[in-house]
């Protein structure tokens, strides 16, 4: 019993940790410029396959890969990926800034559309092995196996958000992305370069959600072009869970959402007797989302909201 | 800029334009039926889609409020139709009698979803509702014992009514065309009702509406119910052309792709869906040829439309009823 407990605990876990890395990149852009970023979960999927291009391009085995070349695949495609974000926020967004609220959620979707299309027809549609980024190795925790996959995941996510957390509440650059979320016109007026912040949200929000993607990848030890649709909703689900737009709220919502769904799998089937299978356990998740949203729409760690503050006049 | 329907003058189309477009509509329709079989099945979906889009356009168009999980009362009307008319429950009902049930089971439908987001405006809404076709779907793809799961339920009845038989494609097509006219007449009345001005007041600023004495409530439920009812008949008339459902045909990419087609030809107007529609369900079919670069296509020129026209390809104001009066104006 308490080594399930102990094993479903590290699950939940490693799950969490890599939604988390993407619900961030949804909830930034939300803060910023109050967009739902339908393309996100794309970044999550290029970040892999930036990965095992690059790969492929320093070793010929992609299977053999050494640490040195596994790492500086994994840099260089989020590296790659936060560009491709910026490129793709100049070209798509931009040009919609001061149309309708509805406009650039809905280009944000073309967008979606076109990398998912544009991979498959790079790579093919069929799923690809990943390479394991760490040694695989099991260890018996308190009867609970966990692996070393497991443990790296989790050390890679920490310090990635550790990063960010560092960097928007000491640093500079991390003032000025605050002070725009806060009050863009404020901020205009104060003399900081908007475009400029808007523009590194755009870098950071896709590259933390490209290593997300390398490491579910790794950790499943497969990519497909489509991956980004089903971990990109359950991220966003965290994210307004948590509270759209509050950076600590997206890592509270992923961890809950991934507790939820790992209890939903592993208890579900024992206390209904069976009657109430683990497909059911993202109608859970979803049914919570709803609750959330119904007695507390802010979400958890969100600003409260008055009916007020949620009044757009005339969003189409 | 899209919503000045309440203030601006009425929009006049040039009469060659307006001739043009109702000829070609005239012609399309007559010369459909006679086409290969392929093409009616084309201009079938095209229709489905069409009707889809005036259900969700009195949501979204009407009263301002975005709906992200349309697909789950096209899906409940779909399955209302595989379960009343198939050996799943060995009931066989025929289509009249399953049109009413299911403009019913819709309508509840609507409402039963209505009711909890009345407070919610804006993202959260749309966040909602997305979440609500997700569960419908998921609960469809696991109730096996009702739905068949993933494998979906085959071997639907042929439909017929009164008599006649409502099967072949060409059948499906005129069926189509009449609920379609039937249902663009309907919308277009009540939106000239004291309830579409009660809607268009709620787009256009809720507290406001609320305060010279509009019952928001009843006029967001009306519109979730209405909405839900066409989107349940959409599905009836989808189950029966196909005589197959599964859910892979009610994900949530279908719902964007029904609120692309409303915001891409032109939010609140009927000939704005008719054009989105032939935009994003024709186009796709006529580059069927280049297979996967068709979609890729697609994707960048969504992303261009949106950019270049945000408000949609047909204005607002230029309903049919403007394209009628510019035929017959001296």
């Amino acid at each position: 019993m308490w080594g399930t407990i102990v094993q479903q605990t590290f699950n939940a876990l490693t799950i969490g940790a890599i939604y988390a890395l993407i619900a961030l990149g949804y909830t930034m852009v939300y803060g910023v410029l109050r967009m739902i970023n339908f393309a996100h979960g794309e970044m999550f999927m290029l970040g892999a396959y930036a990965a095992f291009v690059l790969l492929a391009l320093m070793v010929p085995d992609i299977g053999a890969a050494g640490a040195l070349a596994l790492t500086a695949a994994f840099f260089g495609a989020i590296l790659l990926v936060g560009f491709a974000g910026v490129g793709i926020e100049r070209l798509a967004y931009k040009p919609l800034r001061h149309s309708t609220r509805l406009a650039p959620m809905l280009s944000s979707l073309g967008v979606s559309l076109f990398l998912v299309t544009g991979v498959q027809i790079a790579a093919g549609p069929q799923p690809r092995m990943f390479p394991h980024l760490f040694p695989n190795q099991r260890y018996e925790v308190l009867g609970g196996s966990i692996t070393s996959v497991q443990i790296g995941i989790l050390i890679a996510a920490f310090i990635l958000m550790l990063g960010l957390h560092f960097f928007v509440n000491r640093s500079r650059l991390g003032i000025i992305v605050r002070a725009v979320s806060e009050s863009r016109p404020t901020a205009q007026l104060l003399g900081i370069n908007v475009n400029g912040a808007i523009s590194l949200i755009f870098f950071l929000g896709p590259l933390l959600g490209a290593s997300g993607g390398i490491l579910y990848s790794s950790y499943y030890g497969i990519m497909t072009p489509t991956m980004g649709a089903v971990v990109g909703l359950k991220a966003f689900t965290a994210a307004i869970l948590g509270g759209i737009g509050s950076i600590p709220g997206a890592m509270l919502g992923a961890f809950i959402l991934a507790f939820v769904e790992v209890v939903g799998t592993a208890l579900l089937p024992i206390l209904t007797n069976g009657a109430i299978g683990t497909e059911y356990r993202d109608v859970f998740a979803f049914a919570i989302l709803i609750l959330v949203l119904l007695f507390r729409p802010a979400g958890l760690l969100g600003e409260a909201v008055s009916e007020e503050s949620m009044v757009y006049k005339r969003e189409f | 800029m899209a919503s000045t329907v309440l203030t601006t003058a009425p929009a006049r189309a040039p009469r060659w334009l307006a001739f043009l477009l109702i000829a070609l509509a005239a012609a399309l329709i007559v010369a459909t039926p006679f086409l290969p079989n392929y093409y009616i099945r084309v201009a079938n979906s095209l229709l489905i889609y069409i009707l889809l889009g005036i259900g969700l356009n009195i949501v979204v168009g009407y009263a301002g409020l975005l709906d992200l999980g349309f697909v789950a009362f096209y899906a409940v009307g779909a399955y209302t139709y595989a379960l009343l008319a198939s050996n799943q429950l060995g009931i066989h009902l025929p289509l009249l009698a399953i049109l009413p049930i299911a403009a019913v089971i819709g309508a509840a439908t609507g409402i039963l979803l209505g009711l909890p987001v009345l407070r919610l405006r804006g993202d959260y809404l749309a966040i909602v509702t997305l979440g609500f076709g997700e569960i419908i779907r998921i609960v469809i793809n696991n109730m096996d014992w009702l739905t068949n799961g993933p494998k979906g339920i085959p071997a639907l009845d042929r439909a017929d009514m009164l008599g006649i038989s409502v099967a072949r494609p060409s059948e499906i097509f005129w069926l189509l065309l009449v609920t379609c006219i039937l249902a663009g007449l309907a919308v277009w009345r009540l939106q000239k009702s004291i309830l579409g001005k009660a809607w268009a007041a709620i787009r256009e600023d809720q507290d406001a509406a609320a305060g010279v004495g509009v019952n928001t409530t009843n006029a967001k439920l009306a519109a979730f119910a209405i909405s839900a009812t066409i989107g349940s008949i959409a599905g009836v008339i989808f189950a029966a052309s196909q005589r197959f459902v599964s859910p892979e045909s009610f994900s949530l990419q279908e719902s964007i792709l029904i609120v692309l087609l409303i915001v891409i030809g032109g939010i609140g107007n009927i000939l704005g869906i008719i054009a989105g529609a032939a935009i994003l369900i024709l186009l796709p079919e006529v580059l069927r040829e280049f297979a996967e670069w068709r979609i890729l296509f697609l994707g960048l020129l969504m992303v261009v439309l949106i950019i270049i026209r945000p408000g949609g390809i047909v204005p607002r104001s230029l309903g049919p009823d403007v394209l009628f009066k510019s035929l017959f104006r001296r």
